[in-house]
């Protein structure tokens, strides 16, 4: 089982170093002819105005606040899932109620607006 | 000694794994999409590079790596550098738990995980830090909208991904890549025990594994980004959003990440829903490439068909549509099965 | 031997980032850093054979909860990137105290008997996992649901009074 592992991090080092070898080769043919005008941030051709930041809207924090405790739900099932025909129907009665207390928290965070967008 | 020994076949699995991915998943996949799209526009798409345009991307790639190098002004230049590192590896990482097929009395996967298929979820929650540093270092306001739209879209469709997932592991009762396609194994003509069409199960199980296939794919798509889930990305919106400012070989990464992304969704839909390397007559791994084509073909076709969705109603349909779905679906599995 | 040094890498990935993470200025590179330290708290999960703690860790911290953490700190003015003054004028008092609790908590690790479970590893990890889940601590795992929807109906509460 470690073994398993070690072929994750195995794959994770020659992905970073395989990836940045383009970003080597680049370095080294790419032309270097620079002038200020070439970091200028993109604003469809105008100059660009203000700072990157405004003040967005809440919701983009929202929609993260609901995902993180889907996702949390979502492990809570995994366990479940693989588990659960060898348990009988108990153990299917338990995860209902499971699914129903996390499907009332949806509902209401569907009634309270909080997965609009606008 | 024997670490070390290990420690070189995943080292070789890996460069292996990432050719294939660059050949055939860009090369071959961009290729591919830039033909299948013209066909399906009365075009003819890439012709003069190669016999029949073959070579096109290698022509591309060459011309991408003799690219300026150029960071924007007071971006972050580590970050800059870091996000499509990211999304190149998580992409890779992706591929660890998908199987080809057997050969020489071995299955063909560049590690069968226990928790494949948890491990690769937590993949595609990697590329949306990708995104987010990428569409923030920018230092651009439609950068940055379009990385944050961009994260929102992606995760919001992780959890009916997952729960689509879910459907096989019930039915399989492991997380192993491996061990899903090993109960669709047999079956009428080898297609039978397929689990869209059932599984080892009788027929009417196809009302929980078909919609589970189609939330699969539907998922699949909004993570990658693809139209018609492309709007952080599309032309007329803002600019091409999160890659805004992303020039050269660095946006050859970016994109290369969300294809390989893609193509590993395909394959995972084809080994857990559509038996993997199983089918009559053809070598396994001969069935698997075609199956994952075939899927890919799928996401192509649904490219070119549908309308972009604006994004309050693609996080309407993820959120109000696909995620009771998924729970129903799960509801539905367990009841059927127990 | 092999396993120790798997152990010291880990640890420095896990704990080099941490350090950046409440000594920087910039809000976002400290963000940044959370994301090798679950990594590196992942792989320390794996040491101990925990696999599928390891991989909801990946998933649910590097995943879900940095991109909260990310989110929250770009919608706000650090997302600017401006530096945040790190230390005020009770430096040396802070030293003392944290000095002290380090004292305390290693002279605690090094004379409390550690017992050493003599128990063996279950195939697998995940239908052990679930096993427990579904027979001994039910009761753990259906309050935990209600815990969850306590506190998405606290966050939406607190976050949606600003509208």
């Amino acid at each position: 089982m470690l073994l398993d592992w070690l072929y994750v991090a195995v794959f994770a080092v020659v992905g970073i170093v395989m990836a940045a070898l383009p970003l080597a080769l680049v370095w080294l043919l790419a032309p270097r002819a620079d002038y200020p005008q070439k970091h200028l941030t993109y604003e469809s051709g105008a100059v660009p105005f203000g700072q990157a930041w405004a003040q967005f809207n809440v919701r983009y924090y929202l929609f993260a606040l609901v995902f993180v405790l889907f996702e949390v739900e979502v492990i809570y099932l995994f366990p479940w899932a693989v588990i659960f025909r060898k348990l009988g129907a108990f153990a299917f009665v338990e995860a209902v109620l499971f699914i129903i207390i996390l499907g009332m928290g949806l509902i209401y965070a569907w009634r309270k607006g909080a997965l609009e967008w606008v | 000694m024997f670490w070390f020994l290990e420690i070189l076949k995943a080292t070789l699995a890996a460069i292996a794994v990432f050719t294939f991915l660059a050949v055939v998943g860009a090369m071959l996949g961009v290729y591919l999409e830039r033909k299948i799209s013209g066909w399906m526009q009365s075009r003819l798409g890439p012709k003069h590079v190669g016999p029949q345009g073959l070579l096109q991307t290698v022509a591309d790639t060459v011309k991408l790596l003799q690219k300026e190098n150029i960071i924007p002004a007071n971006a972050d230049a580590l970050t800059f550098n870091i996000a499509p590192l990211m999304a190149v590896v998580a992409g890779l990482l992706a591929w660890v738990i998908i199987p080809f097929g057997p050969a020489f009395g071995r299955i063909v996967v560049a590690r069968d995980i226990n928790i494949g298929l948890l491990f690769f979820i937590a993949m595609g929650s990697l590329i949306v830090i990708a995104v987010l540093l990428g569409g923030w270092s920018s230092n651009n306001k439609y950068s940055l909208l379009g990385g944050f739209r961009s994260a929102s879209q992606m995760i919001s469709y992780e959890i009916p991904l997952a729960l689509a997932v879910m459907v096989p592991i019930m039915m399989a009762g492991t997380l192993s890549t491996v061990g899903i396609v090993g109960i669709q194994q047999g079956g009428f003509l080898g297609v039978g025990n397929w689990l869209i069409f059932g599984g080892p199960f009788p027929w009417w199980m196809t009302i929980v594994t078909v919609p589970a296939f189609v939330m699969f794919l539907t998922a699949a798509m909004a993570e990658v980004n693809r139209v018609p889930f492309d709007l952080p990305e599309a032309e007329s919106e803002l600019v091409a959003g999160y890659f805004s400012e992303y020039t050269g070989m660095r946006f050859a990464l970016f994109q290369l990440g969300e294809y390989a992304e893609s193509f590993a969704m395909a394959g995972l839909a084809a080994v857990l829903f559509l038996g993997g390397w199983h089918g009559p007559g053809l070598p396994g791994i001969v069935w698997f490439v075609l199956k994952l084509f075939a899927l890919v073909f799928v996401l192509m076709w649904v490219r070119w068909t549908y309308p972009r969705l604006r994004l309050d109603q693609l996080l309407n349909l993820s959120w109000k549509g696909l995620v009771p779905l998924g729970f129903v679906l799960v509801l539905v599995t367990g009841w059927l099965l127990v | 031997m092999g396993e120790l040094a798997v152990f010291i890498v880990l640890a420095v990935l896990t704990l080099v980032p941490a350090a950046v993470v409440v000594t920087t200025g910039n809000l976002v590179r400290a963000a940044m850093s959370l994301i090798p330290s679950f990594l590196g708290v992942t792989g320390l999960f794996v040491l101990l054979q925990a696999e599928f703690v390891a991989g909801i860790q990946i998933l649910i911290y590097a995943g879900a909860i940095a991109v909260l953490i990310l989110f929250v700190i770009m919608l706000t003015q650090g997302g600017t990137g401006l530096s945040i003054r790190q230390v005020n004028e009770q430096r040396l008092v802070g030293l003392l105290v944290a000095g002290g609790l380090a004292v305390a908590l290693g002279v605690m690790l090094v004379r409390t008997p550690w017992p050493r479970s003599a128990g063996t590893l279950p195939a697998s990890n995940v239908a052990a996992v679930g096993n427990a889940f579904l027979t001994d601590f039910i009761l753990a795992f259906e309050i935990s649901s209600l815990v969850l929807l306590a506190s998405l109906v606290g966050a939406l509460v607190i976050a949606r009074r600003e509208q």
